[in-house]
């Protein structure tokens, strides 16, 4: 960590430091309402940021990481409902658990050769076929939901993620930071760069004797025992869980727009793009709310998304960056 | 006579399975052309659905009819479409594609929440319960007249990409982009009539849609990802592929929603994209890339 924050150039720190000082301290000004829209922020850095890693370094577009905040979402709020085992615990077999489904889909896809388009349409297929089996499963509530309960005398449990805005705000800030921390290590790493070689050209990077299966594997493994560390945040934050919306495609939709936005295959992309969508969707309901016609806020967002990927199709940070005069390094 | 009541389901499944295989040529025809996988293509349905369903209410005009002008129209916003928005996004990255015509399906599905908010129409045809009894089977009339029409254009559209000047021209920009633009094609104009016969097929489906389920915005994603399955299946720009694809669906979830329950019938169809896929990746009639 040390050696990834000496290699930063002396502007990159202060802007760093500086953005994460007042995130640390937003609490203190903003009020309820206003914590809450960035909590929402920093999940979607987070979750953005463990999709990233699979599309924007690897080069694996996948459209079901709904599949993964599910599962983690679904095996933490269990363990939690019918043994009372803390999501500090639980957090692990999120992880496990969905390690193993992306161990299989990863599997299906890369041995089989199935690739861009079709492998999109393999984990949307999988996220799907998911949501159906828990809409008909009983020991998980079903198509009825999970409900995680209000026990009053745990609030103050916050290392078992049980209390107010406060702990869910730093919850997320913590997770946002760390992810932002493990993107910037990983896209340093051998692995990262061995990522970044199976997405530009598998066939030189295995000519090269890059192991493009392994390689492939480690990222769908990483990207999603991450993205069920979400999930987890998910169920205790929202504490209902309905496989319906949980696993529906329109999530997998909603976490990837962020990265895109800001910029694929960039470190502070998810970020920048979570605080530019969540806001925007934010600011969009509140002016579309004397409308009184559902559906106005949606419309503005698509037109926006539209606009964003026709103008900026690298995403916003690579611009913004060269506006604040640094340079990410290319990667 | 159980035999009877499955083999109704059955031939319920194929004739629904025609109308879904009309959908889904559209997005076969589209992406065998222009590469570019239309995301937004079940939103496109469900606004043909409701189109329908307007011209019938106001105008007392069956379904069956103005099937033909709702696809002509259908024709011209693909045009339009492909010439101004997604042209210039043919040959970048999928991603790019990707997020361009969600943005465009998201607009499409809360424009059509904002004007009919979110219950579902039923459209009441006056025939609506009527059906044929052939044999020991009794098969609803209006499927048995979708699927025909359904037939009929894709028939129509077959013979458009085999005999004509304009269908040639645009088979040759699917198997060979250069080679097409080398010898003077008109590329752009020809995509943009591809992604307006995409959309057509889509308006005529979404038309006769109507006839056999009610129209909701919600269904928009539903369809978008029906009809991939059913290209996927069938074989990605394999024209006979869509249909085969459509009618295998068709039948499948009808006898899943029969057999085990209605809640789960699509679960097989997306366990059978996962198998084609794996499997079989260009899909039962699709020609290996």
């Amino acid at each position: 960590m040390i050696e990834l924050w000496r290699g930063l150039e002396p502007r990159a720190r202060g802007l760093i430091a500086g953005f994460f000082a007042v995130l640390l301290a937003a609490p203190l000004v903003a009020d309820r309402y206003l914590v809450s829209v960035l909590t929402l922020v920093l999940y979607y850095a987070y979750v953005g940021q463990a999709w990233n890693l699979m599309m924007g370094y690897a080069g694996q577009l996948s459209l079901g990481h709904a599949l993964y905040v599910g599962l983690g979402a679904y095996a933490a709020a269990l363990l939690w409902v019918h043994f009372g085992i803390g999501p500090w615990l639980g957090v692990l077999a999120a992880i496990l658990l969905a390690m193993a489904f992306g161990a299989v889909v990863g599997w299906l896809g890369f041995r089989f050769g199935v690739e861009g388009v079709y492998f999109a349409l393999l984990t949307i297929a999988s996220a799907e076929f998911t949501r159906i089996a828990f809409d008909n499963m009983g020991f998980t509530g079903g198509s009825g939901g999970l409900f995680l309960p209000y026990q009053r005398e745990r609030l103050g449990e916050w290392w078992n993620l049980r209390g107010g805005q406060l702990v869910f705000y730093y919850a997320a800030l913590a997770l946002a930071a760390g992810g932002v921390v493990l993107a910037a290590r990983l896209s340093r790493s051998r692995l990262g760069y061995q990522w970044l070689a199976v997405r530009e050209d598998e066939t030189a990077a295995r000519s090269l004797g890059i192991d493009a299966f392994g390689v492939k594997m480690k990222a769908v493994l990483v990207s999603s025992g991450m993205t069920a560390v979400g999930g987890v945040f998910y169920a205790f934050y929202y504490n209902n869980l309905f496989p319906a919306q949980i696993f529906d495609i329109e999530r997998s939709i909603e976490l990837i727009l962020g990265p895109i936005v800001g910029g694929l295959g960039t470190v502070f992309g998810p970020v920048i793009g979570a605080f530019i969508l969540t806001p925007l969707g934010e600011s969009l309901i509140a002016l579309t709310a004397r409308l009184d016609a559902p559906g106005a806020k949606a419309v503005f967002y698509g037109l926006t998304l539209i606009a964003i990927i026709y103008v900026r199709p690298n995403g916003v940070w690579p611009w913004l960056a060269r506006l604040l005069g640094l340079k990410e390094r290319a990667p | 006579m159980t035999w009877s009541i499955y083999l109704g389901v059955v031939v319920q499944g194929v004739l629904t399975g025609l109308v879904y295989g009309l959908m889904a040529l559209g997005l076969s025809v589209i992406f065998g052309v222009v590469r570019v996988v239309n995301f937004a293509h079940g939103e496109f349905a469900v606004v043909a659905m409701y189109a329908a369903f307007l011209l019938f209410r106001e105008l007392g005009l069956d379904p069956l009819v103005t099937m033909l002008p709702i696809a002509a129209a259908f024709f011209i916003v693909g045009f339009a479409l492909q010439a101004t928005l997604i042209n210039s996004f043919v040959g970048r990255s999928e991603h790019e594609q990707f997020i361009l015509l969600v943005g465009v399906a998201i607009v499409i599905l809360n424009g059509l929440l904002m004007l009919f908010g979110p219950d579902a129409r039923p459209a009441n045809l006056p025939y609506a319960f009527d059906s044929y009894a052939i044999g020991p089977l009794f098969i609803d009339k209006v499927r048995i007249y979708s699927a025909v029409a359904a037939l009929a254009i894709a028939a129509g559209l077959f013979a458009f990409f085999r005999y004509t000047v304009t269908g040639t021209a645009i088979r040759a920009c699917a198997d060979n982009l250069t080679g097409a633009a080398v010898v003077g094609l008109n590329v752009k104009r020809l995509y943009a009539i591809t992604f307006g016969i995409g959309l057509a097929c889509v308006g005529a489906a979404g038309a006769l849609m109507v006839t056999i389920a009610d129209a909701a915005p919600n269904l928009g994603p539903a369809y978008t990802l029906l009809a991939f399955i059913i290209v996927i299946v069938g074989g990605l720009g394999s024209m006979a592929g869509a249909l085969v694809g459509g009618v295998l669906i068709g039948v499948s979830e009808a006898l899943a929603g029969f057999i085990i329950q209605p809640s789960m019938k699509s679960m097989f169809s997306f366990a059978l994209l996962i198998a084609v896929l794996v499997l079989r990746p260009h899909g039962l009639l699709g020609r290996r890339a």
